[in-house]
């Protein structure tokens, strides 16, 4: 039950930790990497606040232990967007009031991001079903549902204009 | 919340997962997507001394289907279940029911074997399976065998499956005429509060054929072969779904928890066949 090395790569970088077994990622991440994006809500597997996107694929951090993570590639809402430069999810978040206490945000954005690359252009019902695994208390969801279609906007425009 | 301590192990195929089974016996348990386990071993309400990990057992992944032969390996995740077009074309009763599971990141990691194997009584898959007729292989130290998903289930948690053995796949043949899983819970994420699995067919206006299983009203599935008896050879009217209905609630058997007490059950069963049968009807 000793403590076994583990890697992977969290937002392009490649990690090395050392942990036990029954470590959940979520505190390897937060714990070990100071990757604090991802958040402990329910802890449960229910509000999605621990949200990260593992090899293309929406994952409840607090629900995996960080061995079953080894060999893969991570990313957190750190590495969607940086201050100096969001992501459009991240600015629409901004722009229509897409959080109030924002501890569900880190979570929603992450989750958000996945369901853009699955589905570029989705309805407000495919965003409410895709978004159904995060919980947010503040909003009541209205102003997150705005946000990822805006950004959804944004980002096909900005493909179009490439084209 | 920390689960104990465990040694894991990651084998690369299923025969090497069924070894380290028999040589830690009763203290090894498998992991496939996690979330049933997982959070049983966070409430320490699961103890596991050896985590057996399955996701590189890439024997026990992906949908084939020949002809109307379907099999799906039980590595496959509820997330690949939605996504595959072949399947959604042979079965979609297994589409229908596989979007009404859980939430898309439990999806994502959940697989379809975890949810027929670990006997909890409000998964949906295994009423499914009892409905479409499915049989699961198993592997174990002598071998593959086969158990139809109708035998399979013996009570909460207890299976027909050995504890040296792996369920490896789920084979059914692509089910024809109408079908629907029609499911009431209390929020997304949810187990069911009552299901149902409907499959008909239809030849000259009235019922040819027809399967009906509930979920999460009895401690394992229940296939009711009295109301899917009581729909064949009527024109599948108000009376008739009427019969169905009272002769699937004589066949469960649902207990009082925080979904509600047992009339509720009965009712919300009551239900959801109904719907799920003019669904199913309507498709035929």
């Amino acid at each position: 039950m000793s403590k076994q090395h583990i890697k992977f790569t969290v937002n392009g970088e490649e990690k090395d930790v050392l942990a036990e077994p029954r470590e959940l990622l979520i505190h390897t991440l937060r714990e070990q990497l100071n990757v604090t994006g991802p958040h402990i809500g329910c802890e449960t597997s229910h509000c999605g606040a621990c949200t990260v996107d593992i090899d293309g694929k929406s994952v409840k951090a607090c629900t995996l232990f960080a061995i079953q993570a080894n060999g893969t590639e991570i990313t957190t809402v750190e590495g969607i967007g940086s201050p100096d430069d969001l992501h459009p999810l991240q600015k629409a978040f901004r722009e229509h009031h897409g959080l109030q206490c924002g501890y569900c945000t880190p979570g929603m954005i992450t989750r958000a991001y996945r369901l853009l690359q699955e589905n570029p252009s989705p309805t407000e019902e495919e965003v409410r079903f895709g978004m159904a695994g995060n919980l947010c208390r503040c909003t009541g969801y209205q102003n997150i549902v705005k946000s990822i279609l805006a950004a959804a906007d944004e980002m096909n425009g900005v493909k179009e204009a490439a084209e | 919340m920390i689960p104990g301590a465990f040694e894991y192990h990651r084998p690369s195929d299923t025969a090497s997962a069924v070894s380290l089974l028999q040589s830690h016996g009763d203290e090894a348990r498998v992991i496939a997507g996690g979330h049933s386990l997982i959070p049983m071993m966070k409430l320490r309400m699961a103890a596991v001394e050896h985590l057996i990990d399955l996701q590189d057992c890439q024997d026990m992944k992906g949908i084939s289907v020949d002809g109307d032969a379907v099999t799906i390996g039980a590595m496959t995740t509820q997330h690949d279940l939605i996504e595959s077009k072949i399947l959604a074309d042979a079965a979609p009763i297994l589409h229908e029911a596989a979007l009404q599971i859980a939430d898309p990141q439990v999806r994502y990691m959940g697989t379809v074997g975890g949810n027929v194997a670990n006997g909890d009584p409000g998964n949906d898959m295994p009423g499914l399976m009892q409905c479409i007729g499915a049989v699961f292989t198993v592997l174990g130290p002598n071998g593959d065998r086969e158990i139809a998903a109708r035998d399979f289930y013996e009570a909460a948690y207890t299976t027909a499956r050995e504890d040296d053995e792996i369920l490896t796949q789920i084979r059914f043949t692509a089910p024809k005429g109408g079908y629907a899983y029609e499911k009431q819970k209390r929020k997304i994420g949810d187990y069911a509060t009552a299901a149902a699995a409907v499959l008909l067919t239809k030849e000259g206006g009235t019922v040819a054929s027809a399967s009906i299983a509930m979920t999460n009203l009895s401690d394992i599935p229940v296939w009711s072969e009295a109301a899917a008896q009581a729909l064949v050879g009527g024109a599948c009217d108000a009376d008739s779904v009427k019969a169905a209905v009272a002769a699937m609630l004589e066949d469960i058997d649902p207990s009082e928890d925080n979904r509600g007490p047992v009339e509720f059950k009965r009712h919300v069963a009551g239900i959801v066949l109904t719907r799920a049968i003019e669904r199913a009807w309507s498709r035929a």
